[in-house]
């Protein structure tokens, strides 16, 4: 089998979670206690895990940068949580769930985590009823649903706009009563330096306690990865500013594979950037384009105020290009669309990079009121940012840097290559393929928070119940320390002239420019020269005020921003190797003459998991082939 | 456009602190307050000066992360609206602007404009939650919720636990934050299980982490930047009482 075992279980597709969870090795309540597994991060699949983790029994331990698990940035997303109830009797089933994520994905993820994704779906949203999760009702009190992008039935679940909020509320609350009744033990404000591996196994972390700066050690039987994306390697992205990758790149360094890193998801429907000063791009929510259309006008550089350009003269391109699915293209098409009308020439605003998001026909049809209802919060947000009303006039948006598809390569256990290190929600790469799909985040990050990691771990955990805690003064644990604070000092002691966050905006330009929405191999070849050019004046230029024993956020980012030039190579190099257009991943030497993705999957049907050889050593690069049983490999189609 | 800034510096807890002034040549009325107080940073490691400390993450009004006064209005002048939302547009040319952290007894200053709000966390813990354990719930659709009831208890679950309320309060009361999670849960049919224990737990956790009583003012609710309403107070009376 090679390096990589993604240990699927055997039989058919439908049955094989059933049949994993009813064979796999379980551990005696009485020795859960005895055993510590330790969870970095604490949004959905984090504190969902914690707390699921705590009611079993384990003795947890959980870790987040924030001042307060409640703030992980699961709790911005906004339109909602898919599950295959079919409680609109619309043909929707767990397979239709599961196989629209796979050609979402563009036939690049791996059949059985998908399925099992939508397996636990239902599960989810009993679940969050039941902590209290207020989701959108219906007048007879049942549960309400809407579309989103990609798919033609009506699944997702939401709460306003603000439905991970809610969700992440009802899932801190979880972990709050697991902290209550003393099950787990909660360290906020801490950030993870290093993994600790003693005898190739994880054992524990190195953190810094991001008040008084000191370095601390703490071990366990397992440690847990749940620590979101790497979206802010663009600096502009829909992103948390504080969202990194640090922690999932330290334990790539120690043997964890990182697997597609350049299936980065750029979301259709951001607040366009608005000056040079700015820190964020505000998503606004794919759900908007249930009833929001989608056009530019027809004749290049036309100035006109969007609402003095008549019906004929406006090209509602999605419509267009895309008659079946309309509006409600998949996110990586709708992106790529709006950049082909924008570089044409047809953009508007001031910068041209823009298009508009019309509410117009909407609120004629169904009335303010019933817009507002259903995107109030999101109006209401679009209009403090931008001081524009979009009842009245069209929002602008632009696409933005979201969500990675890619992260930490894990098995159908979830575990990475590192035994006993697992990686769980948006930190792994394992049920989105190329592209993800609206509200299949949540999804799978409860899912794998709640149902699927606590169901897994303990055919691991079984082989440890005689292992006895362990100590942290162990070498290894002296070393790793060691190791991460000549890092830190090294940083400090650099005293140039410049902070870590103008480094941060120049390579997220320069991922921007040459590998996002569009890539080709000149231009990924240029990056890889330009990222180790400013790598080199990063080391040389960077200054960090303060020191290591206080508050001192200037370190943190330099920290992470020094993470991001080594994961960017590698993002690159990613993108380099896979010559065919999938997904997010659009290289403009793979395409259709009518512009379209072209896969090629004669030669990249794999997952491509890189493997860390050493500083300045090029990554090994493993395959993992992926088999399509259950579905056949169409060209993805939404015309 | 030309602005001084009154910013308080404090080194850490047990430091002495006081305001600093800064003067900001070329702040752009399109900045958000936050960016602005980046670039003011930007300048400050360039001078190899320390920077000036503060809370925020997702900046986009969300995560409850940032809070600061401004001008003496948690989250600044503009209602509705959290500190990382207010953009520069809202401040006049050659305006001087304080920028201060919260004052309250249990949200002790860490540095600068951080402050410490475990004190949040310590009352939800004591119950903000509801007992049902991971895999045990009911099928979604058979617990009936009237949209009106479930729409009203959203209005309630909103709060970002920024901890305005408890800076706007003369008395640092944290009842608008704690009676919007006890309505959120007494208004929800799952939520009323527990509800006699909710209450009586996460107030009397309430008063021992240190927060004062509520004499009414409303400050609390003309400083949220999400609009909960003080008609959760009202509630959350009414659930104590019936809870002994």
């Amino acid at each position: 089998m090679g390096k990589l075992d993604a240990k699927i279980p055997a039989g058919p597709l439908a049955q094989k979670w059933t049949n994993y969870k009813a064979t796999t090795k379980l551990v005696n309540p009485a020795n859960k206690k005895k055993l510590e597994i330790i969870v970095i991060g604490t949004g959905l699949s984090g504190a969902g895990a914690s707390s699921a983790l705590g009611e079993l029994g384990y003795s947890v331990k959980t870790f987040c940068y924030q001042d307060s698990p409640r703030r992980a940035h699961s709790v911005a997303a906004q339109g909602g949580i898919n599950a295959a109830k079919n409680y609109q009797s619309d043909n929707d089933s767990v397979y239709r769930l599961f196989y629209d994520m796979i050609k979402g994905g563009d036939f690049r993820a791996r059949e059985a985590n998908v399925y099992r994704a939508a397996e636990v779906s239902n599960q989810v949203i009993d679940h969050y009823t039941a902590l209290g999760v207020p989701f959108a009702r219906d007048y007879g009190g049942t549960l309400n649903t809407r579309s989103f992008g990609g798919v033609q039935v009506s699944r997702t679940f939401y709460s306003s706009g603000q439905t991970g909020q809610q969700c992440l509320l009802g899932t801190y609350s979880s972990l709050n009563r697991q902290i209550k009744s003393g099950n787990v033990k909660m360290f906020p404000r801490r950030e993870m330096l290093d993994l600790v591996l003693i005898e190739g196994k994880a054992r524990g972390i190195i953190t810094r306690n991001l008040v008084s700066g000191e370095i601390e050690r703490h071990s366990a039987h397992a440690v847990v990865l749940a620590t979101g994306g790497y979206g802010t390697i663009y600096f502009l992205s829909t992103l948390a500013v504080n969202s990194n990758a640090s922690a999932a790149w330290k334990a790539h360094k120690k043997g964890a594979f990182f697997a597609n890193p350049s299936f980065v998801q750029i979301h259709p429907t951001s607040i366009p950037q608005l000056n040079e000063f700015q820190s964020k791009l505000t998503l606004m929510s794919e759900s908007l384009r249930n009833d929001g259309r989608i056009w530019v006008p027809k004749t290049k550089g036309d100035k006109r105020h969007a609402n003095d350009i008549p019906e004929e003269e406006r090209d509602y391109y999605l419509e267009r290009r895309y008659p079946t699915f309309g509006n409600l293209v998949p996110r990586d098409v709708a992106s790529r669309a709006a950049k082909e009308r924008c570089d044409a020439g047809y953009g508007i605003g001031e910068t041209g990079l823009a298009v508009n998001l019309d509410f117009r026909d909407a609120i004629k049809k169904q009335g303010k009121k019933a817009i507002e209802n259903k995107y109030g919060n999101l109006f209401e947000m679009y209009r403090n940012i931008t001081g524009i009303d979009s009842y009245v006039e069209p929002m602008r948006i632009y696409p933005a840097g979201h969500y990675t598809m890619g992260g930490l390569w894990v098995d159908y256990e979830l575990m990475t290559t590192i035994p006993g290190l697992y990686s769980i929600g948006e930190s792994n790469f394992s049920d989105h393929g190329a592209n993800r799909l609206g509200a299949s985040s949540l999804m799978q990050a409860s899912g794998d928070g709640y149902f699927i990691l606590p169901n897994t771990i303990n055919n691991y955990l079984s082989g440890e119940i005689s292992v006895p805690k362990i100590s942290t003064d162990r070498l290894e644990f002296a070393e790793a320390e060691k190791a991460s604070i000549e890092r830190l000092n090294k940083l400090i002691s650099i005293k140039g002239k410049k902070n870590a966050g103008s480094f941060h905006k120049r390579l997220g330009k320069i991922m921007w420019d040459h590998c996002g929405m569009s890539r080709n191999e000149a231009g990924l070849k240029e990056a890889l020269k330009l990222i180790n050019e400013l790598k080199e004046e990063f080391w040389k230029e960077l200054n960090v005020t303060g020191s290591l024993n206080e508050v001192n956020p200037e370190l943190e980012k330099a920290g992470r921003v020094a993470d991001y030039f080594e994961l960017a190579e590698l993002l690159v190099t990613d993108a380099l190797n896979r010559k065919e257009s999938c997904g997010a991943h659009f290289r403009e030497e793979y395409q259709t003459p009518d512009g379209e993705a072209m896969r090629n999957d004669e030669e990249f049907t794999y997952v491509a998991a890189w493997e860390y050889a050493g500083e300045g050593k090029p990554p090994v690069l493993h395959k993992e082939e992926l088999k399509f049983e259950e579905v056949e490999m169409k060209v993805r189609s939404y015309k | 456009m030309k602005l001084t800034l009154k910013i308080w510096r404090q080194k850490n807890a047990s430091a002495k602190g006081n305001f600093e002034t800064y003067q900001m040549d070329n702040v752009s009325p399109e900045m958000a307050f936050l960016e602005m107080l980046d670039s003011l940073n930007k300048r400050l490691v360039e001078e190899d000066k320390d920077p000036v400390a503060f809370d925020h993450d997702c900046r986009e009004g969300i995560c409850g992360s940032c809070g600061m006064y401004i001008n003496g209005h948690p989250h600044g002048p503009v209602p509705a609206i959290t500190t990382c939302h207010l953009s520069m547009r809202f401040f006049k040319d050659g305006e001087t602007v304080w920028i201060e952290p919260w004052r309250a007894k249990p949200f002790p200053v860490i540095k600068d404009l951080i402050v410490d709000r475990t004190a949040f966390d310590k009352i939800q813990i004591a119950c903000g939650f509801i007992s049902v354990n991971t895999g045990s719930a009911p099928e979604a659709n058979n617990i009936l919720i009237p949209k009106k009831i479930s729409d009203e208890a959203f209005n309630s679950a909103i709060c970002i636990g920024c901890g305005a309320c408890v800076a706007a309060c003369k008395n640092a009361s944290a009842m608008l934050f704690v009676s919007a999670k006890i309505s959120q849960y007494a208004l929800l049919p799952q939520g009323r299980v527990e509800a006699k224990e909710r209450v009586r737990a996460m107030v009397d956790k309430m008063d021992e982490v240190g927060f004062g009583s509520c004499s009414n003012t409303g400050a609390c609710e003309a400083e949220c930047p999400k609009q909960i309403k003080i008609t959760n107070i009202a509630r959350m009376n009414r659930e104590f009482f019936k809870a002994f």
